[in-house]
């Protein structure tokens, strides 16, 4: 016995200094020191008031990535990366004055990872991120790109952590607390008289910060609340039963796809048929290889992206990103998309050129993003705006799943 | 009624385990190591089960054999590559190659498979009568304890009645008199290692049939949980691993029915601790004098 618990320590440090490792790498360099641009002369016309420069923006800008790319996580990483390349190479090749440069770095989901793929993409003089995917990694090197004054917009980190006290950093994907009190009120508006279950994953900031916003405006209607961890997402058979038990007709999901699928087999495995409602993690359930569409028949999804949606802009990133990646994009792939286009319409605002140093370009990017007059329309939404916090505004739509497909109730 | 309907989760949870912990039990008993990469053999048999039936279209039986065959050898070709160079090494140097192993095993599965869940069929699927599965005792769980207690009977009879069954005793008790005795040890290793592999493979598809995601780390988890629960029933005991893969999911199960979803697993291990105390060789566990 002494053995295995010398083992289970011994294996305990080769996780940590695992985690320790590659940790060293050298100060990032800065950003060029660039040539204070010649302050173009104040052409009052069309540029917000609030943005420094209004000069016409040109040269070839370098933007960062940071995603999981392997590990738990990947496929968010992989779509939201893969989507951001996709608009990158889409702007290029417009020939406009224009460029971008993008890198990605995988951070497998892990908050050291992430500070790691930071400093690497700061070696490489990146001057605007694209970062980081999951809201742990992402609020570990949003206080870095904070501190070297890096304009930060995160495709779907979508914890209030991420945006708080730090001025550059914005967020493309609703925040949990909002996207709570939406389930909340899409179910007390069509369900009224429902009897509510939640079942979520308590170790995990992006579903307690759902949870937690649902709970305060749900509690009197909640009947049965069940929880997991990682390490127990693979069985629900009792949290399951134990809604039924308790009665539920509506049973909110505000867990990412994986385990509601687990979640949706073992309840018609004991014949419970409830309504589920899910939020946009739950987006992806149809593309899983082998998936049975009559689970989610029926299923609620609050989601801002639907690749079954039939305008020209969805069409053609669906058949771009299928050419690229053999899969149909989720709200991850459409979120990395629009991050890429929002900061193409902000540069173009503000009139900012390559050769800035990164302080004066996130200044002048943080100037435009949250002045009044700038609003962005893409995939996951229409005129949003976003708030001094870095939270988007924009409007969740709800789809239900019929016949394999999202469909606009 | 609703008692017995947690029960069964709690046994179906735990004959997965217990598969599991068959595998890891065994190849700990006879090499005298921990095989961190069999949760990622396990995954592979998934994987290629799913393979072979989604797209050569096999019938399961022989799909479930095929998936046996590439663990089998997968299993002898890790051990060959990665545990064999290190016989006369360290136990913490094979530990950490183990580990190693399991990470390659995790990202080939990703260059190979992608990240994007596969949604297994279950291969164990047979009507069961009403008044069973409305207790929630599903017939994939049936044909996991089937076959645990199957294999768990058939590996204490392989051990204790065949020749190789005593070379591995050999083995396990002292390498260098085995091989004093002309037991080749080399040899009675990789043979471990197969069998513990083609477990893997029949463990992999009964997990995928009971909880139908496959991804590159779906057998990390259940992996170490299964080695949780062969330590709790006595780590190198056949029937202990059994017993302890049982008893986890059962414990797991009634947590979170009757006491919280958030505790659950505190309670296992706070039981697995307290269980070492009384007992540290686990509930089956032989204890053995540790020789210094």
């Amino acid at each position: 016995m002494k053995k295995i618990l010398a083992l289970l320590l011994a294996m305990a440090m080769v996780f940590a200094l695992a985690a320790c490792g590659g940790n060293s790498a050298p100060a990032a360099t800065q950003a060029p020191a660039a040539e204070a641009p010649a302050e173009a002369p104040a052409d009052s016309g069309d540029a917000p008031a609030e943005a420094p420069a209004a000069g016409e923006a040109s040269g070839t800008f370098k933007i960062g990535g940071i995603g999981p790319m392997t590990g738990d996580a990947a496929q968010y990483g992989i779509a939201a990366m893969g989507g951001a390349q996709i608009a990158v190479d889409e702007i290029n090749a417009l020939g406009g004055p224009v460029q971008f440069e993008f890198q990605a770095e995988d951070d497998q989901a892990v908050a050291d990872n992430a500070v790691n793929a930071y400093n690497t993409l700061k070696d490489w003089e990146m001057q605007i991120m694209v970062g980081a995917v999951t809201t742990g990694s992402c609020v570990a090197v949003a206080s870095e790109a904070y501190n070297d004054r890096i304009f930060s917009l995160t495709p779907s980190a979508s914890s209030t952590d991420v945006t708080a006290g730090k001025d550059n950093m914005f967020q493309m994907c609703f925040t949990d607390p909002n996207q709570g009190k939406a389930g909340a009120e899409y179910i007390s508006t069509n369900f009224p008289e429902a009897k509510v279950a939640v079942i979520y994953r308590n170790d995990d900031a992006y579903s307690v910060g759902i949870r937690d916003a649902f709970y305060a405006e749900m509690s009197d209607s909640i009947v049965y609340e069940g929880t997991f961890t990682a390490d127990t997402q693979t069985d629900f058979s009792v949290q399951v039963k134990a809604a039924q038990d308790a009665g539920a007709d509506v049973v909110y999901l505000p867990i990412y796809y994986q385990p509601a699928t687990v979640i949706l087999t073992q309840a018609k495995s004991i014949g419970y048929a409830p309504t589920f409602v899910g939020v946009d993690g739950m987006d992806g359930i149809l593309d899983q290889e082998g998936f049975d569409a009559s689970l989610a028949e029926g299923v609620l999804v609050m989601s801002p992206f639907s690749a079954s949606s039939t305008d020209d802009l969805t069409v053609s990133f669906v058949s771009k990103f299928q050419e690229a990646h053999g899969q149909l994009p989720n709200q991850f792939a459409a979120d990395g998309y629009d991050c890429v286009y929002a900061i193409y319409n902000a540069i173009q605002a503000a009139g900012v050129t390559a050769d800035m140093s990164n302080e004066e370009i996130c200044d002048a990017l943080i100037a435009v993003f949250t002045s009044d007059d700038f609003s962005y329309s893409g995939l996951t939404g229409e005129g949003m705006t976003w708030s001094t916090a870095g939270e988007v505004t924009k409007l969740p739509m709800a789809f239900v799943i019929t016949d394999g497909v999202y469909v606009k109730p | 009624m609703v008692f017995f309907s947690y029960l069964f989760s709690g046994i179906s949870l735990g004959s997965v385990y217990a598969i599991i912990a068959l595998g890891y039990t065994m190849v700990y008993g006879i090499a005298k190591m921990l095989n961190f990469a069999h949760g990622d053999v396990i995954m592979v048999g998934g994987y290629i089960c799913y393979c072979s039936m989604s797209y050569l279209g096999l019938p399961a039986l022989l799909s479930v054999l095929l998936s046996m065959l590439v663990c089998t050898v997968l299993g002898v070709v890790i051990e060959g590559l990665a545990y064999k160079p290190l016989r006369q090494a360290s136990s913490l140097a094979v530990l950490i190659t183990a580990i190693g192993v399991s990470y390659f095993l995790q990202n080939a599965a990703q260059l190979i498979w992608g990240v994007t869940p596969k949604i297994f069929m279950s291969v164990a699927s047979f009507p069961m009568p009403e008044s069973v599965s409305s207790l929630g005792l599903s017939s994939e769980a049936v044909v996991t304890v089937a076959s645990c207690i199957v294999i768990m009977i058939a590996l204490t009879l392989f051990v204790s009645k065949t020749k190789m069954g005593k070379a591995m005793r050999a083995c396990s008790e002292d390498k260098g008199a085995a091989q004093l005795m002309g037991i080749n040890v080399n040899q009675t290793i990789s043979m471990t290692f197969a069998i513990g592999s083609a477990l893997a493979a029949i463990a992999g598809v009964l997990l995928c049939s009971n909880y139908n995601t496959l991804i590159p780390t779906t057998g990390s988890m259940p992996g170490i949980k299964a080695f949780t629960a062969a330590v709790f029933g006595g780590i190198g005991s056949i029937p202990g691993a059994f017993l302890g893969g049982l008893l986890l999911g059962i414990i797991e199960a009634m947590a979170k029915a009757y006491i919280s979803t958030q505790l659950a697993n505190a309670i296992v291990f706070a039981v697995l601790i307290v269980v070492l105390l009384v007992k540290p060789t686990g509930l089956l566990g032989k204890a053995v004098p540790e020789k210094v």
